[in-house]
């Protein structure tokens, strides 16, 4: 393997990998708040469909991050209406909100599929990425940066920030939160809206980030595991995105395989598709092992908040 | 027309009310009724979008002779059935399903409606009323492998497939036949991907098969992604599939396969109409027109394209089958003698690589 093809690798796998860790990061701040919302697939939907249209129609790349982020948030929304104000089953309405979103996003993208846009461009001047180790450290488009110092901010603003401490305290032992005087539902509501957000910029990766167009379904599942890796990580945000890059190394390792022939080409097809779940099993194992872990997932997550008059 | 499901009942409605008004203005030359019955949406620029232009340009052909409707996302399984019996009901005579998965519950419907015509695309199964078509897509791979072989500087390309199907591996087949007899040295690396729909890993496919040295790209999936890379490395180029894309890669679009449902669907509503239809398998290709290549892109130079029409013609006249022998798998063993032509039905159980071919483990 010569030192260009490592560095070839290096950026596609960055690239496979921003999108899972973005909405996993947003995913990990709501399920830290107590609510787990399995609609990120569908925000996600949402958010590519707003940044590609946005994009066609303006061919600001930047407008349209924002925007989808903002479609994110909408979404999230209803999810937020649904189980908050109104109590109901956080794991049925987070499947019909992703059941939505590839509806939604679908009606939405309707005449768009036969559209090409271009790709976000790379934030430094292309002088700085010239040589090919340089362009392992410059080469990238703002998305990947973003989602770099999103792992840090999650992480300072749930260890260091006292509002991190309510937000954890909310998804710890919401009845104690809200009998000192903290509202539960309007933490969790701002925790909602922001994985929407995460989920909205994350989806926009697809067409801003990973291929210049739109089509139907087009994040494949990813949204799912960005849910997955949340729990692989056991909400903790450097482990996140150790996981995430994980994942997008088994993912574009499996097509470099089998593109180059190689040792690596002898492994199935089957096996390769099955790898990054494999981790996962191997991973949960590994962390329920070691006991202090596995209490790891906040106590209230997936309860809905009642509080008692 | 337009028509969702929920229209469709409206208007199945309102034709069983059509005789009370007096059926003289109908009587004379009431239209033949042909339904369509799509998987995904008319938007997708690929399939069943060209399912809908073959639908249009029938009734451009056609003209007052027939009257089309057609059903839009309908899933392969039961509510496929309900929708071919309301089309059945309301009126049609022939209905076309225009996917593989949709088999059996044409032929069950069709049992029920012995008088109504069914036509099944990419199907198997036949009966009385039930007739199957599709088109030689592999034909069109022809030229785009002589293309490649003129014109690929490192002798090497990559095709991204979804799953390694009999359909899939002949058009690999048949594109690195054509490739090697330019270039004797050719090469050819399939990755499949096990999905129809995921643009975004047929991108990161044709980065990794890019980054280490192919300098054409084909692909068997629906989109313009690997295309798009393609136009983005700015490698020697690729091929649009199903559809013209050059939209989304004007300078590496080579040239295109363009699937031409069209022609098949004017000549099975005129056979019904003259009631000359019969139950048979029909596979046409570039010679009935059902399989097209698109223009050339502006990087092919004028010797090039010559051979690919020469290609191109030579199939459609018949004095080229890409698939005449000697050929040999990809071991190097001969798997056909010279002058031998394989049959449909060795084409359509098709599990082995021609010699050229890299096989995937």
């Amino acid at each position: 393997m010569t030192l260009e093809l490592v560095i070839a690798i290096i950026v596609t796998v960055v690239g496979a990998s921003t999108p899972i860790l973005i909405a996993a990061l947003g995913e990990l701040v709501v399920e830290k708040s107590g609510v787990l919302n399995l609609g990120v697939e569908g925000m996600m939907l949402v958010g590519a469909i707003t940044g590609f249209v946005v994009v066609f129609t303006t061919g600001n790349h930047y407008l349209a991050i924002l925007l989808a982020a903002g479609a994110g948030v909408a979404t999230s929304m209803i999810f937020g209406f649904l189980t908050l104000s109104l109590s109901a089953n956080q794991t049925a309405t987070g499947l019909a909100l992703t059941i939505f979103g590839t509806g939604f996003s679908a009606l939405a993208g309707q005449g768009y599929s036969a559209r090409p846009v271009t790709l976000l461009g790379p934030l430094f001047p292309a002088e700085l990425a010239a040589h090919p180790v340089w362009r392992v450290l410059f080469g990238y488009s703002a998305l990947v940066y973003f989602s770099f110092v999103m792992v840090f901010a999650v992480w300072w603003f749930l260890k260091k920030t006292r509002s991190g401490l309510i937000l954890r305290a909310v998804g710890e032992n919401d009845h104690s939160a809200h009998s000192i005087g903290y509202s539960v539902v309007a933490v969790r509501y701002g925790a909602v809206a922001f994985g929407g957000a995460m989920a909205g910029i994350a989806g926009a990766c697809f067409p801003l980030l990973l291929t210049p167009q739109w089509a139907e379904r087009m994040t494949a599942g990813r949204g799912w595991i960005a849910v997955a890796l949340v729990v692989f990580a056991s909400w903790k945000p450097f482990r996140l995105l150790a996981g995430a890059y994980l994942f997008g190394l088994v993912m574009t390792m499996e097509l470099y395989a089998k593109a180059g022939g190689g040792p690596l080409s002898a492994i199935p097809a089957e096996l390769w598709a099955a790898m990054p779940y494999l981790a996962t099993v191997v991973v949960l194992v590994l962390i329920s092992i070691r006991r202090d872990a596995s209490s790891n997932a906040p106590a209230c997550l997936g309860r809905p908040f009642l509080p008692s008059n | 027309m337009t028509l969702n499901r929920r229209n469709l009942l409206k208007i199945g409605g309102a034709a069983a009310a059509l005789p009370l008004l007096g059926s003289k203005a109908f009587a004379q030359t009431e239209p033949l009724k042909v339904g369509f019955v799509l998987v995904g949406t008319i938007n997708d620029n690929g399939w069943n979008y060209a399912h809908n232009q073959g639908r249009l340009y029938l009734e451009e052909q056609l003209g007052d002779a027939v009257e089309t409707v057609y059903v839009e996302n309908v899933p392969e399984g039961p509510d496929c059935e309900r929708v071919l019996r309301e089309l059945a009901q309301q009126g049609c005579k022939l209905i076309f399903a225009t996917s593989f998965g949709f088999g059996d519950s044409v032929i069950k419907v069709a049992e029920q409606f012995p008088d109504i015509t069914f036509e099944h695309a990419t199907g198997y199964m036949r009966a009385d009323n039930v007739g199957t078509y599709n088109a030689r897509f592999h034909e069109g791979r022809a030229v785009c492998g002589t293309i490649a072989g003129h014109m690929s500087k490192t002798g090497k390309a990559g095709y991204i497939g979804s799953f390694p199907i009999p359909e899939v591996v002949m058009g690999i087949n048949s594109f690195v036949l054509a490739a090697r007899k330019i270039n004797p040295d050719f090469t050819i690396t399939p990755v499949y991907i096990s999905t129809w729909n995921d643009p975004a890993k047929e991108a990161d496919a044709a980065r990794a098969m890019i980054d280490q040295g192919i300098d054409i790209i084909a692909q068997h999936t629906d989109g313009p992604a690997a295309l798009q890379v393609a136009e983005e490395r700015g490698i020697v180029g690729g091929f649009g599939q199903g559809a013209d894309m050059s939209a989304f890669a004007p300078q590496a679009q080579l040239t295109s396969i363009i699937d031409n449902w069209g022609p098949h669907y004017v000549k099975t509503a005129q056979a019904v109409l003259d009631g000359t239809w019969e139950s048979k398998d029909s596979w046409p290709g570039l010679a009935e027109g059902e399989v097209m290549i698109g223009e050339y892109g502006p990087k092919v130079p004028e010797d090039v394209v010559a051979a690919a029409e020469a290609v191109k013609n030579g199939q459609i006249d018949g004095s080229f089958n890409i698939f005449t022998g000697p050929i040999n798998d990809h071991t190097g063993a001969e798997k056909v003698a010279a002058g031998v032509t394989l049959t449909d039905a060795e084409l359509l159980s098709m599990d082995w690589y021609v010699e050229g071919v890299i096989p995937p483990a």
